[in-house]
Formats: C-alpha cells, sequence, structure tokens
C-alpha cells in the first residue's frame, strides 16, 4: 500500500512532464532534421537554424532592443508610480491603479487599434518602432507597477522616510537611498514580466507593425506561415534558446534579491 | 539646547482636535517625558516638534532662540528614535548609523570615526557589520539611538522606543536608556504611556489627557502633589474611594473616614501603599484576592468602596479570601482633588 501511494503520484508527475516536454522535444526535433517527413533517419542538421538566422536576424534584435527600451521607460515611469500609489493610499490611488491596470484587461488587438485610430496618421510615428514600444509600454507598465507596488505596501515606508528626514535627506535622496533599495525585489521581479512579456507579445505587436519591422513572435507567425516546416521549427528553437536564459538569470536575481531582504 | 513651544496646536482634517493649544519650555540638557494614554495627543506634540506635522496657525518652535516652526524636518537637526525604530533594512548597522552623517556630507575618515566612536558608546561593537535583520529587539532600539545620535542632534527625540521589547526586557533596557541619555547630555524628549519608563528616565514628566498638558512636573512632585485625579490615578495608580461627601466626612459602604477638611464637590482617592489592615481601622471590608509579591501581598477588598480596592500588606502572613478584615487609612495619605480631569 505504502509503494502505491508514492507510485501514483510519481506516475501523474512523469505523465504531466511528458505531456509539456514531449512536443517540445519534437519541435526542437523537426529544427534540427533535414527532412522532418523521412524522420531522424534522414539525419541531423544545423542548416535550418542557419538560415532563420539569414532570413529573421533582424527581429531578434529589434525584440531585445524592444524588450530593454520596453524595460528601461517602464523602470523610469512604474517604479515612481508606483511610489506615489504606495504613499498616498485612498480612494484616489486606488481609481488611478485600476486605470493603469485597463491594458490588463483589454484585448491586445483593441489597445492596437485605438492607437492606430489615434495616432495611424502621423506617418513617421506610424513607420517607427517607436509605435510598438508605446504599445508595449502600455501593455507591460501595470506589470511593473503592481509589481513594485506590493512590495512597497508591505513595508512600513512612511516611517522608514519619516526616519531618513530625521537625519537630514531631502525627498530625492530618500527615494535613491531607502525607496528604490527597498523596493528592489518587486522592481527585478516586475523587470522580469516586462522584458519576457515584451520579447514574447503578438496581439498587440502583429496589429502595430509594419513589414520591415518584424519582432520574433511576428516572425515566428510569419515562418509558420510562409516557410517550410524545419525552418519554422529551427525559429521556434532559436525563441527558446533566446529566452529560457534570460529568464533563468532574471528568476535568479529576484530569488537572490528576495534572500537578501528577508 | 533650550526648546520653547509655543500655542503648538493641532487640529486634524475633519476637525479632530488632537492637541489643544500647549505651552512648554525644556531646558538645556533636560530630559522630558510625555507621559499619558494612547490619544492624549502626545506623539503629535514630539512629531510637531520634529516638523513630521504642520501644527496649527499661530505656534512658534523655538530651538535656543532659532525659529524653527517653519523648518522642515530635514533641516531641523532633530535625532528621532522611532517606536518601530524605522532602521533601514537595506543598510548594515554601520550604514545606519553614518546615514546622518553621510547627508551632512561628511568626509568619509570623519563618518568613520564618529560611527565608531557612537557604536563604542552604545556597545554595539560586535554587531557592526551585521545586517538590521539579524539583531533581537533590544540590539536594534541601541542601533536605533546611536543611529539618532550620531549627527549630533539639537534635541533627541524618543516616541515610546520601549514598546516593542517584552516586558522583560523593557525593565532592563529603560535603566541602560537613562544611562545612556545622562551620558550624551543631551536634551531630550521621551514619549511613553508607561508611568515606570517615565519615571525612571525623565528629569520632569508632564503628564497629558485628551490633547492637554494635565500637569508638569518632577516625578516626585506629580507622585505627592497631584494636581488632578487623573494625574493621581496616572501615576502611582490612586484609586478614587467612591462614596457621599459630607462636608469633611466621606461616607463609604464600608464606614466612615474623616477628612482633613470639607470636600464637598470633590474627589478623594488613595494610593494601595496607604491602605492599612489593621483591627482598630474605621472601614470594614471583604478580602476578595490575595496576590503574593515577595516584598508584600497585593490584596483586593470588597465592600469597602464601591469598587474594589487594593492594598499593599507587608508582613509574614496575609489574611485569606473571604476573610473580613478593618482598613484604615492615614489622613494625611487622602488625595483631595478636583473632579474635573477624569480620563
Amino acid at each position: 500500500m505504502k509503494s502505491f501511494t508514492k507510485i501514483i503520484p510519481l506516475l501523474v508527475t512523469l505523465l504531466t512532464c511528458a505531456f509539456l516536454l514531449i512536443p517540445i522535444i519534437q519541435s526542437v526535433l523537426a529544427g534540427l532534421t533535414v527532412n522532418y517527413f523521412r524522420g531522424l533517419s534522414s539525419g541531423l542538421t544545423l542548416k535550418w537554424i542557419g538560415e532563420v538566422w539569414m532570413l529573421y536576424s533582424g527581429s531578434i534584435f529589434l525584440s531585445v532592443g524592444l524588450a530593454l527600451a520596453c524595460l528601461i521607460v517602464t523602470l523610469v515611469l512604474g517604479v515612481p508610480a508606483a511610489y506615489a500609489l504606495a504613499r498616498n493610499p485612498g480612494r484616489a490611488s486606488r481609481v488611478l491603479e485600476e486605470f493603469i491596470s485597463l491594458p490588463l484587461a483589454i484585448p491586445g488587438l483593441a489597445l492596437a487599434l485605438a492607437l492606430l485610430q489615434l495616432y495611424g496618421g502621423w506617418t513617421e510615428f506610424r513607420t517607427s518602432w517607436l509605435f510598438i514600444l508605446v504599445g508595449h509600454v502600455l501593455y507591460t507598465l501595470p506589470f511593473m507597477v503592481r509589481s513594485v507596488l506590493s512590495v512597497l505596501a508591505a513595508i512600513d515606508l512612511k516611517t522608514l522616510e519619516e526616519g531618513a528626514a530625521s537625519l537630514g535627506a531631502g525627498p530625492a535622496r530618500r527615494f535613491i537611498d531607502i525607496v528604490v533599495p527597498n523596493a528592489m525585489p518587486g522592481i527585478l521581479a516586475g523587470a522580469l514580466t516586462v522584458v519576457t512579456l515584451s520579447i514574447g507579445e503578438f496581439n498587440l505587436t502583429w496589429m502595430l507593425h509594419v513589414p520591415y519591422l518584424k519582432t520574433l513572435p511576428v516572425g515566428l507567425a510569419d515562418s509558420y506561415a510562409s516557410m517550410r516546416l524545419e525552418v519554422a521549427s529551427a525559429y521556434t528553437l532559436v525563441f527558446f534558446v533566446m529566452i529560457v536564459p534570460l529568464l533563468m538569470a532574471m528568476q535568479w536575481a529576484s530569488a537572490r534579491a528576495q534572500r537578501i531582504m528577508q | 539646547m533650550t526648546l520653547t513651544l509655543t500655542n503648538i496646536a493641532k487640529t486634524f482634517p475633519g476637525g479632530t482636535r488632537a492637541l489643544l493649544p500647549t505651552d512648554l519650555e525644556i531646558a538645556k540638557g533636560e530630559i522630558l517625558s510625555l507621559l499619558g494614554p494612547s490619544g492624549c495627543g502626545k506623539s503629535t506634540l514630539l512629531r510637531i516638534i520634529a516638523g513630521l506635522e504642520t501644527p496649527d496657525p499661530g505656534a512658534s518652535i523655538v530651538f535656543d532662540g532659532e525659529e524653527v516652526t517653519h523648518q522642515s524636518v530635514e533641516t531641523r537637526k532633530i535625532g528621532m528614535v522611532f517606536q518601530s525604530y524605522a532602521l533601514f533594512p537595506n543598510m548594515s548597522v554601520r550604514g545606519n548609523i553614518g546615514y546622518g552623517l553621510k547627508m551632512q556630507k561628511l568626509s568619509r575618515a570623519d563618518i568613520d570615526a564618529r560611527v565608531d566612536e557612537v557604536i563604542a558608546l552604545c556597545r554595539l561593537e560586535a554587531y557592526a557589520d551585521r545586517a538590521i535583520t539579524a539583531l533581537s529587539g533590544g540590539q536594534r532600539q541601541r542601533v536605533a539611538l546611536a543611529r539618532a545620535m550620531a549627527p549630533r542632534p539639537r534635541v533627541l527625540l524618543l516616541d515610546e522606543p520601549l514598546s516593542a521589547l517584552d516586558a522583560a526586557l523593557r525593565g532592563q533596557l529603560r535603566d541602560e536608556l537613562a544611562i545612556l541619555l545622562r551620558q550624551f547630555g543631551i536634551t531630550a524628549i521621551f514619549v511613553t504611556h508607561d508611568q515606570d519608563e517615565a519615571m525612571a528616565i525623565a528629569d520632569r514628566v508632564a503628564v497629558m489627557s485628551q490633547g492637554a498638558v494635565a500637569q508638569i512636573g518632577t516625578p516626585e512632585a506629580l507622585y505627592r502633589n497631584p494636581a488632578t485625579g487623573f494625574v493621581a490615578r496616572f501615576v502611582g495608580d490612586a484609586m478614587p474611594l467612591g462614596g457621599r461627601i459630607e462636608a469633611s466626612r466621606l461616607h463609604l459602604p464600608g464606614g466612615v473616614i474623616d477628612l482633613p477638611k470639607p470636600a464637598d464637590g470633590q474627589e478623594v482617592l488613595v494610593r494601595a501603599e496607604d491602605v492599612r489592615i489593621e483591627p482598630q481601622g474605621a472601614v470594614t471590608a471583604r478580602v476578595e484576592a490575595v496576590t503574593f509579591l515577595g516584598t508584600h501581598y497585593r490584596i483586593a477588598l470588597t465592600g469597602a468602596t464601591e469598587a474594589p480596592l487594593f492594598a499593599l500588606h507587608t508582613g509574614l502572613s496575609a489574611p485569606r479570601p473571604g476573610e473580613d478584615v478593618r482598613l484604615s487609612i492615614p489622613t494625611e495619605a487622602l488625595l483631595i482633588l478636583p473632579k474635573a480631569g477624569a480620563a
């Protein structure tokens, strides 16, 4: 009986892992086989990855650039916004917080349509990467604000700041010396979410992009639609290789910050 | 530093009067305690002195002849110890203590020297490089004091600095704090709701009630000559003798007590140490409970007054619960005070 209660959870875990991993392995292998329809017997090759790099390296650099720009903008806007909301709790702050969070509830397509309606006539802006950046910032800002706000709400920020003020620190010093370091776990967690979401965002970007500004996911859709399956699968592999180390690095950073805080 | 407060009042938005117009003068090097129950305005007064709250218009705060009423907290050069200590969790003990010096833009060497000096004074050498989170409550309290003292403030303000500690530690740290404050020789204002703390630490105590200072004086003066029933109750736990007063006689349920003077419309109080259990006493009472406290017994008595009365009884034995006893109260121990000012 005892071994039975151990075997069943183990089996369920293994099945779940298989359910998640087999499609990934299959997709990865598809990107590495010479001819997917003939199977592995046709041999392994890096040719398709080379082809993806040739066709879509621009998308990779664009996505990374966009994600970093998006991160900078959400940091500059989101951290002070979260601070202001944390320092002035009340009805007005709640309303404002809900307002910032609206893009979470609205489908990306609707958000994109609104942006197109508003700025579509301004051609230089419409056709520049900044237009996509605005969409990404709108979509990711609530994640940064909420993440920082939840950390700030958990500490007695008011008294800490009063302590710093009594020692002669003005508002700017207090923000740099007290608020930012103590909000760091939230800032890191928010940064992780923002970069990952920005790199993976499809709906909104697909509506906003122009043909020569394809981000990674938009390029992925393009390759699925117009390339042979091996190229598309190789693209998926490139996507994995890019996003997984990024995720791991930022997860490590945020876990480390959390440890320091405790 | 001499601190002069004139016409300090605070009305919160919504009309709550947290502090009625108050005048206060604190001499150089004096330790003043603001003592009172929660909500009496003592913390508000302290925060106004710190610059963390703005007083109602018409107030004046003068530090050694310098008008600081409109100065911000950053520029007032005060030191403050908060109830929760407000230590910065992102800095070490040294970082916390040196922060105020860093704000004064002192050189690295000057900061280090002063931090070492304060660390030695507060006996924190062993913890200097620890994280704040690795300290016990008592150690944190010393770090908070060291941090407030390091930049050589003009006045030290302490807001219930011992109330976050457990009871056993509180007594020990109270005496430690009293010694440290004398060593620093700084003008200090100390807010507490605990009369023992106020008595142990302060040169003078201002007893506050309902937004006003009820009485200010040395601990001895407050204890021996309380101005109101509230002060008598708060300092030394005086108990009201509830009964009917007819000229200079007090009729209690358990008997009649002679008063030294006619006291119609006033309140008569007594302290537990002045209630004596004696066979020839004038008042009868029944022993309800007996608590042995080492040096004495604390005896709860009913029937003598409207509310239970406590007596401190020294001796090798005490009456048992249920026994009837007779009480006497020396006339000079009776506190006859105006009724107004009750909490």
